[in-house]
């Protein structure tokens, strides 16, 4: 907690983050690099021949998408129990880039479902519920944006990340439970072998510094921002 | 009487006198409902098929028309702040709110479904499970609508953002819902997608009142 307050106040962030962000930046750079390497590299697969490129691509982007709702619901509940002013900003500046994630995993999902189950989309449960992921997003962002008074969104989308954040998981459930009913698709889930789980893992470690470096940029520039208002406001 | 149950009977008076919200929501409903067999054909077999799911997304949407009124109009005129200031939590306020729109919206639909579900071929057994399923589930579209509204209060285009908000963290009570009438019309079990509705809506009712007052709280200032 000690350390969490002492990084609300934003000149220690802007401090620290100053200098964690060049080293994300080029780690990011470095891991998507090399992961995509020994992606393009690797042996086809048995099964799903050179579409498993897609995967490296596909896999970390939903992992993301997943996990960036996670920190935008721990940020919120940060801002609305303890009133930590950065973690406002980092919520909003969290959710296009988690938004982005969703798109580009459904992307490469129907992508690869083309070759794979011949059609773009499939009323698949993962699919299917990560098209609602991205609707929770866009009616999170539309709140932000429509409210003017800024402290007041900060709360009000709190709490709706907050519901949502106890929503998704009933949600998953729900849509696996209908898909079963349904009888959609099912992939056959094998052991991966070493030869992709390296560039997976690369590709996976890429997206979080990749994440993590645009996250602090847009968190830097809203507060750059803010204090260019108050200036403004002061003249 | 106590304060709860006033709220609770103004509103409804309110909804009932008012511009008739509840009449036009189960207009709207059975609006949908003919709809639905023009643009697919009148195949009886495949309405059937399709009753359970269009009514209950029908029902859904015909809740939704009337809630972004929940919060609203008190708000505009300035009686919420007074609703606020009386010695009835806000919470319970929320809930009174909630089951007002339910017993002036949900509980209609509910019971005009069979009535729709004829309209649609769709067997008795099955036309009981979807009346029972509505009559479960409805109350948690007026819970977590009632969340939306109370979010989206202050807004001039509170109800376009509304529907975005709340339609995605409905999506389990249509799956449960109507997953509940195609078992029952497949002949199999639908205990367990009742079960799994009823705790989804116990839930809402249960947890959605705090989130509304909190969410009213911030809007009116505090």
């Amino acid at each position: 907690m000690q350390f969490l307050f002492r990084y609300a106040n934003p000149h220690e962030f802007m401090r620290l983050s100053g200098r964690i962000l060049p080293f994300a930046a080029i780690g990011a750079a470095l891991c998507l690099c090399v992961g995509l390497f020994l992606g393009f590299s690797a042996p086809p697969d048995y099964q799903q021949g050179r579409t498993v490129l897609i995967l490296f691509i596909h896999v970390p982007a939903a992992t993301m998408a997943m996990g960036v709702y996670g920190a935008i619901a721990v940020c919120s509940l940060l801002s609305l129990v303890w009133r930590h002013p950065l973690s406002d900003i980092a919520a909003r500046a969290a959710a296009p880039l988690g938004a982005l994630f969703t798109v580009l995993g459904l992307i490469t999902g129907s992508l690869w479902g083309k070759p794979m189950w011949g059609t773009y989309w499939v009323w698949d449960a993962r699919l299917t519920s990560f098209l609602l992921l991205l609707f929770i997003y866009l009616g999170y962002m539309a709140l932000w944006n429509a409210m003017e008074d800024e402290t007041r969104a900060a709360r009000a989308t709190a709490i709706l990340a907050l519901v949502g954040a106890v929503n998704i998981p009933i949600i998953k459930f729900s849509v696996e439970w209908w898909n079963t009913l349904h009888q959609g698709e099912s992939i056959v889930s094998g052991k991966l072998a070493p030869v992709f789980l390296a560039p997976l893992l690369l590709m996976m470690a890429g997206y979080g510094l990749l994440f993590v470096t645009l996250w602090m940029i847009r968190i830097r520039t809203a507060i750059l921002e803010r204090r260019a208002r108050t200036l403004m406001q002061a003249n | 009487m106590s304060p709860f149950v006033t709220l609770l009977s103004r509103d409804i008076r309110l909804a009932a006198r008012s511009g008739g919200s509840a009449a036009l929501a189960l207009s709207f409903f059975a609006l949908v409902a003919t709809l639905m067999p023009l643009g697919v054909g009148a195949d009886l077999h495949l309405l059937a098929r399709i009753a359970g799911g269009t009514l209950w997304v029908a029902a859904v949407l015909a809740a939704l028309l009337s809630l972004d009124r929940l919060f609203q109009g008190d708000f505009e005129d300035g009686s919420l702040d007074l609703i606020a200031l009386s010695p009835l939590p806000l919470e319970l306020t929320a809930l009174a709110k909630i089951t007002a729109h339910w017993l002036s919206t949900g509980l209609p639909l509910t019971l005009l479904s069979p009535l729709l579900a004829l309209l649609f071929n769709l067997p008795p057994p099955a036309t009981l499970m979807l009346f029972v399923s509505l009559l479960v589930g409805t109350p948690a579209v007026s819970a977590v609508g009632a969340i939306g509204a109370s979010l989206t209060l202050s807004l001039k285009r509170g109800g376009l953002i509304l529907p975005l908000i709340i339609l995605p963290l409905l999506s389990p009570a249509v799956i449960f819902g109507a997953g509940a009438v195609s078992l029952v019309l497949d002949q199999l079990g639908a205990q367990n997608a009742l079960g799994l509705l009823a705790a989804f809506a116990f839930a809402a009712v249960l947890l959605s009142p705090f989130a509304a007052a909190a969410s009213v709280r911030l809007n009116l200032g505090g």
